[in-house]
């Protein structure tokens, strides 16, 4: 108890010190909760994916297609439960910074691929009834206020002219799955495919990617090959690869951006750690004379070090609360100005547990060395230190 | 009033380096305390008193020569042993206090107690005693910063005594003090040594001061003056 009180005492003993320090520690656990989030957000399309789907798409590149009628082939392949296709639409609705996902799907074999997708069952019927029709997930309906009916205009980017979409259901995903991605709108290839035929015909019968989901997920491996080794020496060869890998293959775009924010997070609490350590080695050198009396009356070097590390912890791990506090409110409203760049933004739980680590890291080796020279302060040398 | 000698210095000597230069301070020192004496060790400014009452309270320790206190030759004692030693044994009573500034008075008296085996209770019956012998019972609540100079130095006082120590050793008690104050606590330790029977071994320069103990010695470049 006492030792406590004196620990929290000399804490609070130069305010405007300890408050400029944890104001550096809140700053600094804030910006690395931050930064960590916008790293998950990154990943945040791989977590999701499913480990017995896999993408097929053109050996070249995504932005070659593939035949449609690759689909009975790969159908065919043993161990080959169902397959979809889709291709990306790239429309702009309004204007070019409301960007929002879209694809063209062939609607009656997506739908039991991908379950997770939950919409009331009249809507789903009325989906697949309507061939202008398109399903919109929920963070997509509250982000533009759409509502069963409206009609979304799509002007084309990749597939030229106006494109008019009627809402026809609004989804989100079974489970609690916090990490999926509301933000996308899925609708019927066949009225794509129809238009293209009639205005770009060697553009229509071309699938972006095939989507196949294996009987077990212990056959991807041996599927994916056997998918690609079908096509092999074909005027369009294929890579298959896991839903995982596919949206991995995006992220590994920007792996050096990634890199760049994960280092400037661990800096920026290296920075911290320098602040915090110059903030106590101040206070233990102040405090020579006291320490050195403490000695005297018979505290040992260890009750000595414990009181600094104590002091030093206790700064640290307010700043840090304070900080993981304000994570989580700090990310709401950054996440709603990132909205369309990061659909899916939220604090993973392991940067909670970072964040606490590097504050007790922090607090902890900050006190190291003032603790060691406190501890081993000859007596009579401090006692000749006035206040 | 006097007894055995509660200190025994045989042959005490102490050096201190300075750079490539080793600078004696105390030569062939010989001196025995009896229990129960106040004395007084007067000098003028790196005459060694100071040091002599540090390798007395076993915060120093001499180059040579042999230091009993109480029966304990404290220069075998390793550093941990020492500092257990200072903790029974020693009350220590410092020029500018060194109360610890963010502990009240009954905190900073409580202090030494904490490396005892007392409850909280018993603890706190102590200090309120102690408190009161030196006179400031209503001012056990109160930090350093609220009290006078004088006030502060009784707390000190309280503290040093609050583990019924061996011996009393006071660099300076009144150096930061006026006059009034300077009496007062000097009227203060003159009780504990004649009511309480509390060995004091006091360094000064000031003659009225030292006019208070019962023994005066005088050290002069290192040296006991007969």
């Amino acid at each position: 108890m006492h030792f406590l009180k004196l620990v929290l005492r000399n804490a609070l003993r130069h305010k405007l010190r300890t408050g400029l320090t944890v104001t550096g520690l809140v700053v600094a656990t804030l910006a690395f909760g931050l930064l960590q989030t916008v790293i998950h957000a990154w990943y945040a399309g791989a977590d999701v994916a499913s480990s017995s789907r896999l993408v097929t798409r053109h050996a070249i590149s995504l932005t070659f297609q593939l035949p449609v009628s690759y689909i009975n082939k790969i159908r065919a392949i043993d161990g080959v439960k169902g397959v979809t296709w889709s291709n990306w639409f790239g429309g702009i609705y309004q204007d070019r910074k409301n960007f929002f996902p879209q694809f063209a799907v062939d609607v009656k074999s997506f739908m039991p691929l991908y379950p997770e997708l939950s919409l009331p069952e009249e809507q789903k019927a009325a989906f697949l009834r309507d061939r202008r029709g398109a399903i919109i997930g929920t963070k997509l309906a509250e982000t533009y206020g759409f509502k069963v009916g409206d009609v979304i205009p799509l002007q084309g980017t990749i597939y030229p002219g106006t494109w008019e979409f009627v809402v026809r259901g609004i989804f989100k995903y079974r489970g609690a799955n916090v990490s999926a991605d509301l933000s996308n709108m899925y609708f019927h290839w066949d009225y794509l495919n129809e238009v293209l035929k009639k205005t770009v015909p060697r553009r229509a019968d071309l699938a972006g990617v095939f989507i196949s989901e294996v009987e077990r997920p212990e056959l991807v491996g041996a599927v994916a090959a056997a998918i690609d080794r079908e096509f092999r020496n074909s005027l369009a060869e294929t890579l298959t690869e896991t839903e995982k890998a596919f949206q991995l293959s995006f992220v590994s775009m920007s792996e050096q951006i990634i890199a760049v924010i994960r280092v400037v997070s661990f800096v920026v609490i290296v920075i911290i750690f320098a602040v915090m350590a110059n903030t106590m080695a101040m206070s233990a050198r102040e405090r020579l004379s006291e320490y050195a009396t403490l000695k005297a009356l018979g505290f040992g070097p260890g009750y000595i070090a414990a009181l600094i590390c104590g002091e030093s912890l206790a700064i640290a791990l307010l700043g840090g609360g304070i900080g993981m506090a304000l994570t989580w409110p700090a990310v709401a409203g950054f996440g709603e100005l990132v909205s369309r760049v990061f659909p899916i933004i939220r604090v993973p739980s392991d940067t909670y547990a970072w964040q606490l680590g590097c504050a007790v890291a922090v607090g902890l080796g900050a006190a190291v060395i003032p603790s060691l020279r406190a501890g081993s302060v000859n007596i009579v040398e401090g006692l000749r230190r006035i206040g | 009033m006097t007894s055995a000698a509660i200190v025994e210095i045989r042959h005490l000597t102490k050096s201190y380096r300075r750079g490539e230069q080793v600078v004696p301070v105390l030569t062939d020192i010989n001196f025995d305390i009896p229990e129960g004496e106040f004395v007084a060790l007067m000098g003028p400014s790196g005459s060694g008193k100071s040091t002599l009452l540090n390798l007395i309270a076993g915060i120093d320790k001499p180059d040579t020569g042999a230091l009993r206190v109480g029966g304990v030759d404290i220069t075998a004692l390793t550093e941990a042993e020492l500092a257990d030693w200072r903790a029974a044994h020693v009350g220590f009573i410092f020029q500018f206090y060194n109360l610890m500034p963010v502990l009240t008075a009954f905190e900073n008296v409580e202090l030494p107690l904490l490396l005892t085996s007392l409850s909280r209770g018993e603890r706190r019956d102590r200090v309120e005693m102690t408190l009161g012998l030196v006179g400031l019972a209503d001012r056990m609540e109160h930090y350093p910063s609220e009290l006078s100079g004088g006030q502060q130095q009784r707390v000190a006082i309280a503290r040093a005594i609050i583990t019924d120590p061996t011996i009393l050793v006071a660099d300076e008690p009144t150096g930061d003090l006026d006059r009034h104050s300077a009496g007062e606590v000097l009227a203060l330790m003159g009780r504990l040594n004649s009511e309480l029977g509390k060995t004091i071994i006091m360094v000064t320069h000031d003659p009225h001061s030292a006019e208070r103990a019962r023994v005066i010695r005088h050290l002069e470049k290192g040296e006991l003056q007969l």
